[in-house]
């Protein structure tokens, strides 16, 4: 683990492993898509409109997969002071937050023709509204200091924290009563979902995984670039006396 | 004990704590998190008429009765029973033998007046010629009976 936190060995690596991950997007989406809305039966209850379930269930696997890296990210920032974990957190954020965005939009989309409502405030609703304002709480926080360390340690802290909703999020349907159904996928014994119907879910649970770690590696890999150009240009301040005077470098 | 080991038992020490006290306080709230009661939970905790609150459950087979705008339905938890009166639009999904949701309050004969309703899916997903199969085969009965 410790191996992989050299940023010119990150680099390498990311660079060898983003290819595939990009080509296996296209090709897992693609698949996910034309079974999703093409080659898979409508539900004998919900219609069409189960279709929308394609893309609701693997942004909020996402949403919360997300999460969860950014807080073991977070937690190695904090115990082992690796900067590339503070740079893997950082670039997770906006990624996860979109994809709970996608997540409750797609479900409100869902709810209005099925449950008869655009939105509920049962647990699991509002647990996952939660996930996505502590996405926004951490991307302000981050970013919300001149010195980028300590924006990093505090913004650490809260993805620690806020760690807790995912279980909550996960089981809330099955510790209360909720509007929201219980999980079908990840159910004891057999899913309670038909074959025609698991494949699409599971290529597209997949190809947006595969996404997610082709942004990841692109968004780190630039923000390793970031914080080179940072050092080089306080180090030029350094070097130049008055520099920063004339205005002509600008951290 | 080494500054790396410290942190780490004070990382883990505080998302335990946290832990802890986050599962103390959605214990001691848990009956305000839950959606609806279910038709069990009203007749034990005999709630006034003045209450607004919302009841699950099945809609018992056989209960819906129309009479122009206003519809009579029966919501049943297998175990108890409760009569539920909607004026207004019922969505798609509202049928015999499914899950429902309706919001309102109680009134004097026991008869809960919804103002809305709301349909409640499971978590089943399948084609219609695979329910056809089951109902054929005498499962499907089986199978909504463990609920």
């Amino acid at each position: 683990m410790h191996r992989f936190a050299n940023p010119a060995r990150f680099l390498r690596l990311a660079a060898a492993i983003q290819p595939w991950t990009a080509a296996a997007t296209v090709l897992l989406i693609g698949a996910g898509l034309y079974f999703g809305l093409i080659a898979s039966p409508a539900d004998y209850q919900q219609g069409q409109t189960v279709r929308i379930m394609y893309v609701h269930v693997p942004s909020a696997w996402l949403g919360m997969a997300c999460y969860s890296t950014m807080a073991i990210a977070s937690a190695m920032a904090l115990i082992w002071k690796h900067p590339l974990a503070d740079l893997i957190g950082k670039s997770a954020a906006p990624i996860g937050a979109a994809f709970t965005f996608l997540c409750l939009v797609t479900g409100s989309l869902w709810g209005k023709p099925m449950w008869g409502t655009w939105w509920a405030w049962d647990a699991r609703l509002t647990s996952m509204l939660i996930l996505f304002f502590l996405y926004l709480g951490y991307m302000a926080l981050a970013n919300a200091f001149d010195d980028p360390t300590r924006g990093a340690k505090a913004s650490a802290v809260l993805a620690l924290a806020g760690f807790v909703n995912v279980p909550v999020i996960k089981f809330s349907v099955d510790w209360w009563n909720t509007l929201h159904q219980p999980a079908s996928v990840t159910k004891i014994g057999m899913p309670s979902i038909d074959p025609s119907m698991l494949l699409p879910l599971l290529l597209m649970g997949v190809g947006f995984t595969t996404f997610f770690v082709t942004v990841l590696l692109v968004r780190v890999r630039s923000e390793i670039m970031a914080s080179k150009i940072r050092a080089i240009r306080l180090m030029q301040i350094h070097s130049t006396p008055g520099a920063v005077a004339s205005g002509e470098v600008v951290g | 004990m080494t500054r790396k080991q410290r942190r780490l038992y004070f990382v883990l020490l505080g998302m335990l704590a946290l832990g802890a006290a986050t599962a103390l306080v959605l214990t001691a709230i848990n009956d305000t998190l839950v959606y609806f009661y279910s038709p069990t939970d009203i007749k034990a905790k005999h709630v006034g008429t003045d209450r607004r609150l919302r009841v699950g459950g099945l809609v018992e087979q056989g209960s819906v009765v129309k009479q122009g705008e206003i519809v009579r339905f029966v919501v049943t938890d297998l175990t108890t029973t409760l009569p539920v009166t909607f004026k207004g639009v019922l969505p798609d999904l509202f049928r015999e033998g499914q899950g429902v949701v309706a919001e309102g309050k109680m009134d004097g004969a026991g008869t809960f007046q919804a103002s809305e309703v709301l349909a409640k899916h499971d978590e089943k997903y399948m084609p219609k010629e695979v329910t056809e199969a089951l109902k054929q085969s005498g499962r499907w009965q089986e199978e909504e009976g463990k609920k």
